[in-house]
């Protein structure tokens, strides 16, 4: 079985994503490397995770598929332009790696990775969560449907269960 | 130093003969009804809200449009709300972006507020830090970027913002004038749908 973070990248090129927004994440680095090394996908590094919402919707006022690469202590950030993508009624995927969840040790990540679903939803975020290897691949193409076909703002939840503790700060092969 | 250039003027000729090329967002407030003051156009973008949202929605569109003109104008209250969009553009230098920020160092939708570009005065106060965003803007890494503040600049200023290899920043101080709210359609969907139908064939 192929890794999951591949898998993410090969849906990101069936839905023709062309720009990825991301701060630093160990969670979503080995997508973010895909990402770098891609000939379709450019890549853009953000000082903050909202800049990533107006970039998305600049992307689609011109004709281009985007994607937000986040953590979950990063989605406070976002909540206020979040608005931009029901007031322009335009797509936006964003995926999630979660923290202050499943297992978490630095107690400074539990609000903001508690708080992350709830305020979505209140955004009018739609939520998906995967916490299965084997699921991830179907559930961002789910939400990559209901984003780019559906006209929907999308949040795919990376539970800390999937990513893994360990991996935190460790670069993977 | 009092600020004499009047920004409705200026903003009209920044925009004369705004052809399919050129792509144009606003920040809330005066720069939306300055823009659409020039003439409501389906490729024009203004915000009626999403402070700090222009330069990374001027981003997004100019990598997804290299081949066209885009250009942001807004105020010194939204860019400072987004300093660090600006060194989020110079990562990726794109050669079609101009930023243009109309500086009259207030808040001006919510009572002429100062902001940080006011003048500092001697000691702590909260009337101006006399922060410069043309400074700002090359300090992030836009190369290109100059302050404007005599009518004798404005020809070359305009031939900047319009033509010159990106990313360019412009910095304009202009005048604290009370001016009549010129209003494109409210309707967020509405923009972006004409604005894509028009420049890409289809909503």
């Amino acid at each position: 079985m192929s890794d999951w973070r591949d898998d993410i990248f090969a849906v990101f090129q069936d839905h023709d994503i062309r720009q990825v927004y991301h701060v630093p994440d160990a969670g979503h680095s080995r997508l973010i490397e895909a990402c770098q090394t891609s000939n379709s996908i450019r890549t853009l590094a953000l000082t903050t995770e909202e800049e990533g919402i107006a970039i998305a919707a600049g992307a689609w006022l011109g004709g281009q598929r985007s994607a937000l690469l986040m953590q979950s202590s990063g989605v406070g950030n976002t909540i206020n332009l979040m608005g931009l993508t029901k007031t322009l009624r335009f797509p936006f995927l964003t995926l999630i790696t979660m923290r202050g969840e499943y297992g978490e040790f630095n107690s400074w990540q539990y609000p903001m990775g508690q708080g992350t679903p709830k305020v979505l939803e209140a955004m009018g975020v739609l939520l998906y969560s995967v916490d299965k290897a084997e699921e991830v691949k179907a559930t961002v193409d789910a939400a990559a449907r209901a984003a780019f076909n559906g006209g929907q703002a999308v949040a795919v939840l990376l539970r800390q269960k999937l990513i893994g503790i360990k991996d935190f700060g460790k670069k993977k092969a | 130093m009092t600020a004499t250039l009047q920004r409705r003027p200026l903003v009209k000729q920044i925009l004369a003969g705004a052809d399919d090329n050129l792509l144009v967002i606003a920040g809330l407030g005066s720069p939306n009804w300055d823009i659409t003051n020039a003439g409501d156009r389906p490729l024009n973008m203004p915000l009626w809200g999403a402070m700090g949202a222009p330069v990374g929605m001027g981003l997004g569109l100019a990598l997804a449009q290299p081949t066209k003109r885009v250009l942001v104008i807004t105020g010194d209250g939204d860019m400072l709300m987004s300093l660090g969009s600006l060194a989020t553009v110079a990562a990726q230098q794109p050669d079609n972006l101009a930023i243009c920020v109309l500086d009259n160092e207030k808040f001006g939708e919510t009572g002429n507020q100062a902001t940080h570009t006011s003048p500092r005065n001697n000691g702590p106060t909260d009337s101006g830090a006399g922060a410069d965003l043309a400074m700002i803007a090359k300090g992030c890494g836009i190369a290109d970027s100059a302050m404007v503040r005599d009518q004798a600049a404005i020809a070359s200023l305009v031939k900047d913002l319009r033509s010159k290899k990106g990313p360019v920043f412009r910095l304009v101080k202009v005048m604290v004038e009370k001016l009549e709210f010129v209003m494109p359609p409210q309707d967020g969907a509405h923009l972006k749908d004409r604005f894509r139908q028009a420049l890409l064939g289809s909503a």
